[in-house]
Parts: C-alpha cells; structure tokens; sequence
C-alpha cells in the first residue's frame, strides 16, 4: 500500500487510488465540476487541482487530483495559497462563461470570489464531459460527443441528427452541471447577485417529466430566507424552497 | 543489391562503392530543399543536365539533387565537387558558365560566389561564408553531399556506420550509457534528458514501441522537414540504435502531413534499408526484427505534443491525456514507448560516431551538443543554422544572421514558436540553453527563431500568436480553452484602443492560471508570449491603454495617415490607390487626407514616391 502525505496527514491507501478520492476518504473537500465517481476522469475543468511533489527535494506542481495516482511519497497539499489562487481563478473564468450556473455560482460563494473582471459569454456549457462520458460509459449509448477543436469545440451528435442509439433516457441532462436557466436576478450580467434561484431549468421547457436534481444554493443559504417577490416555477423548486428533503 | 547479412558484409561494401567511385569526378550538387526550390531550384538542374547532355559531359560530370543547405536567403545554392566551391542565386542561364568552367579546369564563376557583404570580397568555399563559419553542421553537414533519395550517397559518407558498431561490440546498456553520458537533451523542446527517458521506459516490460515526432507544426519552423527531406537515413539510423537499446520492434515515425516530399524521402529511405538488409527482419544478420512504418498527420499543432500524438497514432481525437502515467510507461497501446524529436533521433548515429565525450564537449555545462534553429523574421540572413548550445544572441543575429536588413534596430526575438517568449534586444548576449532560455521567460522550443524590429507592435505581435494559439488549443482543458480566447479578446481591445489600466493586472493572473493549472505544455507555455512582452515591452501596452498610441505605429485603430505637404508633388498616385476615396486635392496640387474617411490600409503609403505619406499615432484619431 503506498504511502503519501496529503495536507501534512500522512495516509496508507489502497494502491490504484487517485489523490482525490483518497482526499474525499480523508474528508478532505476538492471541488471539481467534471468528476464523478461512476465516470473515469477526465481532468478537464481543472478545478481539482492540487499542489503535489514527489519528495520532499523535488519541485512541486500544480496537477488535477482526479487523475493523479496516489503514490508512494507524494507530497500534497489541497488548499495551499497556490491552488486556491488557482482555484479562485479559474472560478471567475467560469462564471464569466456561464454566469447563470448555480454550481458555478455555488462555488463562486464557497470560494471567496466576489468579481467576475471578464465580460459575461451565457456559453451555457463548460465543456466538463459528463454528459459525453455518461453517455458512453454508464448508459453504453455513446450517442453523443465532442466535435470541433479549441472554440469550436462542443458536444454533438453524429452528423448532427439525433442518434439512433440515444433513449432519451436523460442521464446527460441528470449529470450536467450547468444546464439551467439563465440568472434572472437584478444585475445578472455583472454581479454574484444570490438570485440564482428565480429560475426555472431549461430543460424542463422540453421534458416535461424530467426530475430535477438541483441542490438548495449555496449562496442564496447564506443571504438568508428568500425575498417573497421570487416566483416559483417548477414543481423541484417547490419542494427546494419549502424546506423539504427531495 | 543484394541483402548485407553481416556487419563485416555492410563494411566490404563500402569499402567497394568508396573504390568505384573516383573521389576526383566532379559533381554538381544543388540545393532542392524547400526554399531553394521555391527559388527555382529545378529549373537550374534541369538546365544543368541539358547542357551536359548538349556537351556529351553527362558521364564525366555528375549532377545530384540534395537537401537544404540551409541559406535558405541566397538560394538557389549549388556546390561544386570535389573542391567545394559554393555557388550562390544561381539560375538556368548560368548552367553554361557552370559546365564551362568544371570543364576547363575549375575556374569558379566569379559573379555566382558569394559576396561577403562587410569587405566585399568573394569567397569560395562554403566554410568561408560568414553565415557558415560560426556553425557546427553535425546533423546538417550531410545535407549538401548526398542524394536523400540514394542509399549508397549515405553508406559513402560512413551512413549506418554507427549502426554496425553498436551491433558489432555494444549491448543495449551500453547505448543507454552512452546516450546518457553524451548529455543529449530532447530536441523537441522541453529538453528531458533522453538517456534517462530510455532508462525509464526499459525499466517496463515489453513490448515497447518507439516514436519519432516529426509533427513540426511552428509557423516559419522547417529544421526537422528539412532534415527528413535532406538526410531521411540518419534519422532511420538513429532510430534502428534506439530499438536496438530499448529492445523494440515496431516503431513509427508521425510526420506532418504538409510535408509531402518528408513522407516520400523518409518512406523512400525505409525501403532502400529494408532492401540492404539493415531495417526489417534479421537485421545485419544478428536476428534483430524492426519496422518503421510512417503515419500522416491529421493537421493539428496540438498533435506535437507526445500523449496527443500517441492518441492520434492510435486512431482517437489528438488530445493530450495527463501524466502521470508517462509514454515511457504507458504509451502506445498502452505499452511502454519512447518517444523523440526528428533531430533527437538523428543525434544518436553522431553519438555513437564521435562518442559521448566529443558530443558532451559542445555547448554549455548543461545543455550539450548542437541546436539547430530556423532563422526567420527581419533578418539578413534568412535559414537553417546549426549552432553548439551556449552560443549568444548576439552571435546568432550579426555574426550568422548578418544584422537586421534596411539599418532599421533589433527590438526583440521570438524564440521557441508560438509559445515562446519574445527576448529583448538588451538581452542580446544571452547565451542560448535550455537553462538560460526558460529563466529569461522564454523556452528553447524546438527552435523557430524569429527576429523583430522596431516596426514590430509587440502587442499585436502577442495578439497574433494568441489567435494562432486559440485556434490551435484542444479545448479539451478549461484554462487553456478559454484563457487563449480571453487573452486574444483582451489584446484585441488594447490594440483597438479599447484596453483599460486594468486589463495588465487581468493578463497577468490569466497567464499565471494558464501557466499553472493546465493539462499540457501547449497550455501551460500559451501565455509565454504575453508575459514576455509585459515583463519586458509594458511601456507599450501602457501606450496603447493610457495615450491610445501605437509606438511601432502598426495598430491600426490607433494610427493615421497625413501627406506632408512640403513633400507631396500632387502626381494623383495616391488618389488612384486610395480605395476609401479619402485623398482630396486636383492633380498637380498638394493632397489631403480625410481621416474620417480613411481605412489606414497603407496602400498610399506604398505608392508615394516622394514620401510624403506619412503614419502618425498618438493624436486623437477620427474614425468613421
């Protein structure tokens, strides 16, 4: 079993583990929005990254702890001044390109970012995989993909018809962070404005019976109870707002 | 031919092509790399030919066609042997005085040798132009002497020697030994020791597989197509020692597919050492298997990078994946694979030729051997140089380069491509390693050089490799995807007048996050040119943001044009040019420019003959 150092802690952990679910097991929080436990890693939104070295004379690097295998003398640190600097602003880079996510906007609370300098794009998907990855490796439809290179980049489907292997089953929809309306809250383009929760999923407009999965916000918990003008628009949001568990 | 079957078999034959060729029969050699040929290299061999036939020389007189020579600037560039002399700018009409003057004794054609421009004096030999004097030709000397296209011109001047050599008396260990002492360096760029990298990947069970990068995708790069169309053999070489080391069998070279003639050479190359017996099974006789099998390119800059290349050799999306795990333990179809530069590769026969010490005696104490650098840009002497490691700046631009044409000054050199930093001329005796390169904000790349002067926007020249770079980035990684689109957003603002104070501090955190948090090194060096150009030409950016002034006057939203009028003759030519119709006055009286209506597109700047159009920046500029 190797033996590492994460945040000072040194761990024994089962020998194919990746840092960042050996961080997890320790309790130890890394964000990431293109992870998930069922997918392998693709580590594209880079917000898991941590500061690591191996040994203590070699230079330390920032690397994405989704996909870096916990080895024997890795030494890391999963809040250092360098990742969170890192982490802080590749926030900001994310919320300028998809300013009406409420993970996006979840994270940009939790993480102390208050500006956003970039202008607003609404590109309404980071480019995570997940759903692309859900696709392939948890539904075994492979129905949809990535086209392009650099900004044309974006996910599609064969010839841009609809596959003939999608079931409409919605896995992509389930697992995608961002695909929600966007913010309608007072100065959406400009500010963390804590209004992400007037909004109604965009995907509700096409599946009607689809389930939504969205957690209470995290900053609109932290501004306190809901002003009372918000309209509520969908059933999930009712149950949300009223307090219940779903 | 039939095939060599033994190391002493290669060497007899040798020893008999050297006996049935007279050292004494003359040879024109001409240069049909790509610049030259652009020159009109052809015509002149064929012109060459038809008058040889005309004179009945053609046995008495050979003619070849090699690769570059590297003076790209002169070309076409031909060279008479056995006595070397060194034609420069030859065309088809001189092809008389060329067979003239072999025939009657080697008086060389005077007005064809090379003018040194500081004293004026012709010159004769290749050796005694400037542009070659301070040069160290180990991967290139080859290039001028042999045919690419002939196995037999490489086994002349010693070709596959060092192959027989390591079969005959060395043991794999021995190779990686060798290679490791000889301090070689990855020429690809990042300069990863390659003996340790051949350590790394025996230490993982077989089967491995080897890998050639010939995906040379920097704009005005061409050292390593000029090398697969110049001397396609000494690559092959290096590659049969390094399968040999690393116990491989299979191995493939990834070539660009926008070097057609690179692909035919090599693959020409492949064959003719499959037919002698020295690639394929068996090889020399000593039972070694090895099949080098040449793949395209899809056309992608990202590809260069070794994991995207190993995705894209193995028929998926060229995306780089993380490392760990490294190529040199799961590479190509998932197996340990070694994976090097065109000229790494070529470096090894030489290793082996001259020994580890010899090689490790050239350049500086950390970065050893020869560099070999395009030389583009403001640049006198346009071309290939191969230069040791730690030779300066300095040297490079006036003691090779010839100085920077038109008197005009040095601002800045571009060096290691896209992705590189931009050097200021106050760092012109920066000697040039890995080392010193990467402290100064720049990296050696895989050696494009291109020279800036002082009519260069260093903004603009950040904007257009940010364009290039945001074209080329994957997008499969956020910081790179979206930090080139931000940053060429950002640039184009400043250059349109647009910037604020506040998109320097902006520019600079985007860089950092790029630098530190993304996937690949394309991300990770993307923002070199950027923080080059603010570390060392911020007073610029500063113009364009504070004063809305473009101080190299190329910015076009931040430039005018006015007619002097104590200059301007009235002959109407700008008028006829202008397509905006912004020039008011009659034929024979002074013009006028109308700002409002003037695009800035320079095409009276062109036409004017007295110079009186002239480009101003700084005062408020109307815009239509």
């Amino acid at each position: 079993m190797p033996k590492l150092t994460i945040n000072g802690i040194e761990v024994l952990v089962e020998k194919g583990v990746t840092v960042l679910e050996a961080a997890r097991f320790l309790g130890i929080p890394i964000p990431t929005l293109c992870h998930d436990d069922g997918l392998a890693p693709a580590s594209a939104c880079r917000l898991c990254v941590v500061e690591a070295r191996r040994g203590p004379e070699a230079k330390s690097k920032l690397l994405a702890a989704c996909s870096l295998p916990a080895e024997e003398g890795l030494v890391v640190h999963t809040n250092s001044a360098r990742v969170q600097r890192a982490r802080q602003l590749l926030i900001e880079l994310y919320v300028a390109t998809c300013p009406s996510s409420k993970r996006i906007q979840d994270l940009a609370s939790a993480h102390g970012v208050h500006q956003c300098r970039y202008e607003a794009e609404h590109e309404d998907c980071i480019q995570c995989g997940l759903c692309v990855r859900m696709c392939e490796q948890q539904m075994m439809a492979g129905a949809i993909g990535f086209a392009g290179r650099g900004a044309d980049r974006h996910v599609s489907r064969p010839f841009d018809m609809t596959s003939e292997r999608c079931r409409q089953c919605g896995a992509c929809l389930y697992i995608c962070p961002v695909c929600e309306l966007r913010c309608a809250g007072p100065a959406a383009d400009t500010t963390l404005c804590n209004g992400c929760l007037n909004f109604s999923p965009v995907c509700f407009q096409s599946y009607d019976d689809a389930m939504c999965f969205l957690d209470p916000c995290h900053a609109c918990e932290l501004a306190g109870p809901l002003r009372p003008d918000v309209k509520i628009k969908s059933r999930a949001h009712a149950t949300v707002l009223s307090g219940e568990k779903q | 031919m039939p095939r060599l079957k033994s190391v002493e078999e290669l060497e007899s034959f040798r020893t008999g092509l050297r006996a049935t060729r007279d050292p004494k029969r003359p040879c024109l050699t001409v240069c049909a790399g790509s610049g030259c040929t652009a020159a009109g290299a052809h015509d002149v061999l064929a012109g060459l030919r038809k008058t040889l036939a005309k004179h009945g020389l053609q046995d008495a007189i050979g003619v070849k066609s090699t690769g570059c020579h590297g003076f790209c600037e002169r070309g076409p560039l031909m060279i008479v042997w056995p006595e070397g002399t060194f034609y420069n700018q030859v065309t088809a009409n001189d092809a008389a005085a060329i067979v003239a003057s072999v025939s009657n004794g080697h008086v060389p054609v005077e007005k064809l040798l090379y003018r040194d421009p500081v004293s004026g004096k012709r010159v004769i030999r290749e050796e005694e132009v400037p542009f070659y004097a301070r040069q160290q030709r180990v991967l290139f000397g080859n290039n001028g002497r042999i045919d690419p296209k002939d196995i037999e011109d490489y086994l002349h001047v010693g070709g596959y020697g060092a192959l027989a050599r390591v079969l005959s008396t060395m043991s794999p260990e021995q190779i990686v030994d060798a290679v490791t002492r000889s301090g070689l360096r990855g020429r690809g760029g990042a300069g990863f020791p390659t003996g340790l990298k051949w350590k790394l990947c025996r230490e993982n069970p077989a089967p491995r597989y080897l890998i050639c990068n010939g995906d040379e995708g920097d704009p005005g790069a061409f050292m390593d197509r000029s090398l697969l169309e110049g001397n396609p053999h000494s690559v092959v070489e290096g590659m049969i020692i390094g399968a040999f080391a690393l116990g491989a069998q299979e191995a493939y070279v990834y070539v660009r597919a926008e070097y057609p003639l690179a692909c035919e050479h090599l693959r020409a190359a492949i064959d003719q050492a499959e037919e002698y017996g020295l690639l394929g099974d068996d090889i020399l006789g000593t039972g070694m298997k090895l099949r080098i099998h040449v793949v395209k390119g899809a056309g992608a800059f990202v590809c260069g990078e070794e994991t995207a290349l190993i995705a894209s050799l193995e028929g998926r999306v060229g995306e780089p994946h993380p490392r760990p795990p490294y190529p040199a333990q799961k590479g190509l179809w998932g197996r340990p694979t070694v994976i090097n530069n065109v000229k790494t590769w070529a470096s090894v026969p030489v290793i082996i030729n001259w020994g580890p010490e010899w090689y490790a005696g050239i350049g500086t104490e950390k970065s050893k051997g020869t560099m070999v650098f395009s030389l583009v840009g403001k640049i006198n002497n346009t071309g290939l140089v191969e230069v040791p490691m730690g030779i300066t700046l300095r040297e490079m631009i006036y003691d090779i380069g010839g100085g920077i044409p038109g008197g005009k000054a040095l601002k800045a050199i571009q060096i290691g491509g896209p992705s590189g930093g931009c050097i200021p001329a106050d760092l012109i005796d920066l000697p040039i390693d890995y080392e010193r390169l990467t402290e100064a904000g720049s990296m050696m790349g895989s050696g494009g050089m291109v020279v800036v002067d002082e009519t260069t926007c260093m903004v603009d020249i950040a904007r257009y490799f940010m364009e290039f770079l945001e074209d080329e980035s994957c997008g499969q990684c956020f910081p790179c995807r979206k930090g080139t689109q931000r940053m060429r957003q950002i640039l184009t603002r400043i250059c349109a007048g647009n910037g604020v104070e506040e998109d320097i501090p902006l520019l600079e955190d985007l860089g950092w996050l790029m630098k530190q948090a993304s996937l690949c090194a394309l991300g990770q060096t993307a923002a070199n040119p950027v923080l080059t150009t603010l570390r060392y030409f911020r007073d610029e950016y500063l113009a364009h943001i504070r004063e809305r002034r473009c101080p190299a006057k190329v910015c076009r939203e931040l430039i005018f044009y006015e007619i002097e009028p104590t200059l301007c003759d009235g002959c109407h030519a700008c008028v006829r040019v202008c397509a905006g119709d912004a020039i008011l006055g009659a034929k024979e009286e002074v013009h006028t420019i109308d700002r409002a209506r003037c695009t800035r597109c320079g095409a009276c700047l062109e036409v004017c003959q007295p110079k009186a159009v002239q480009v101003g920046t700084g005062e408020l500029v109307c815009r239509n």
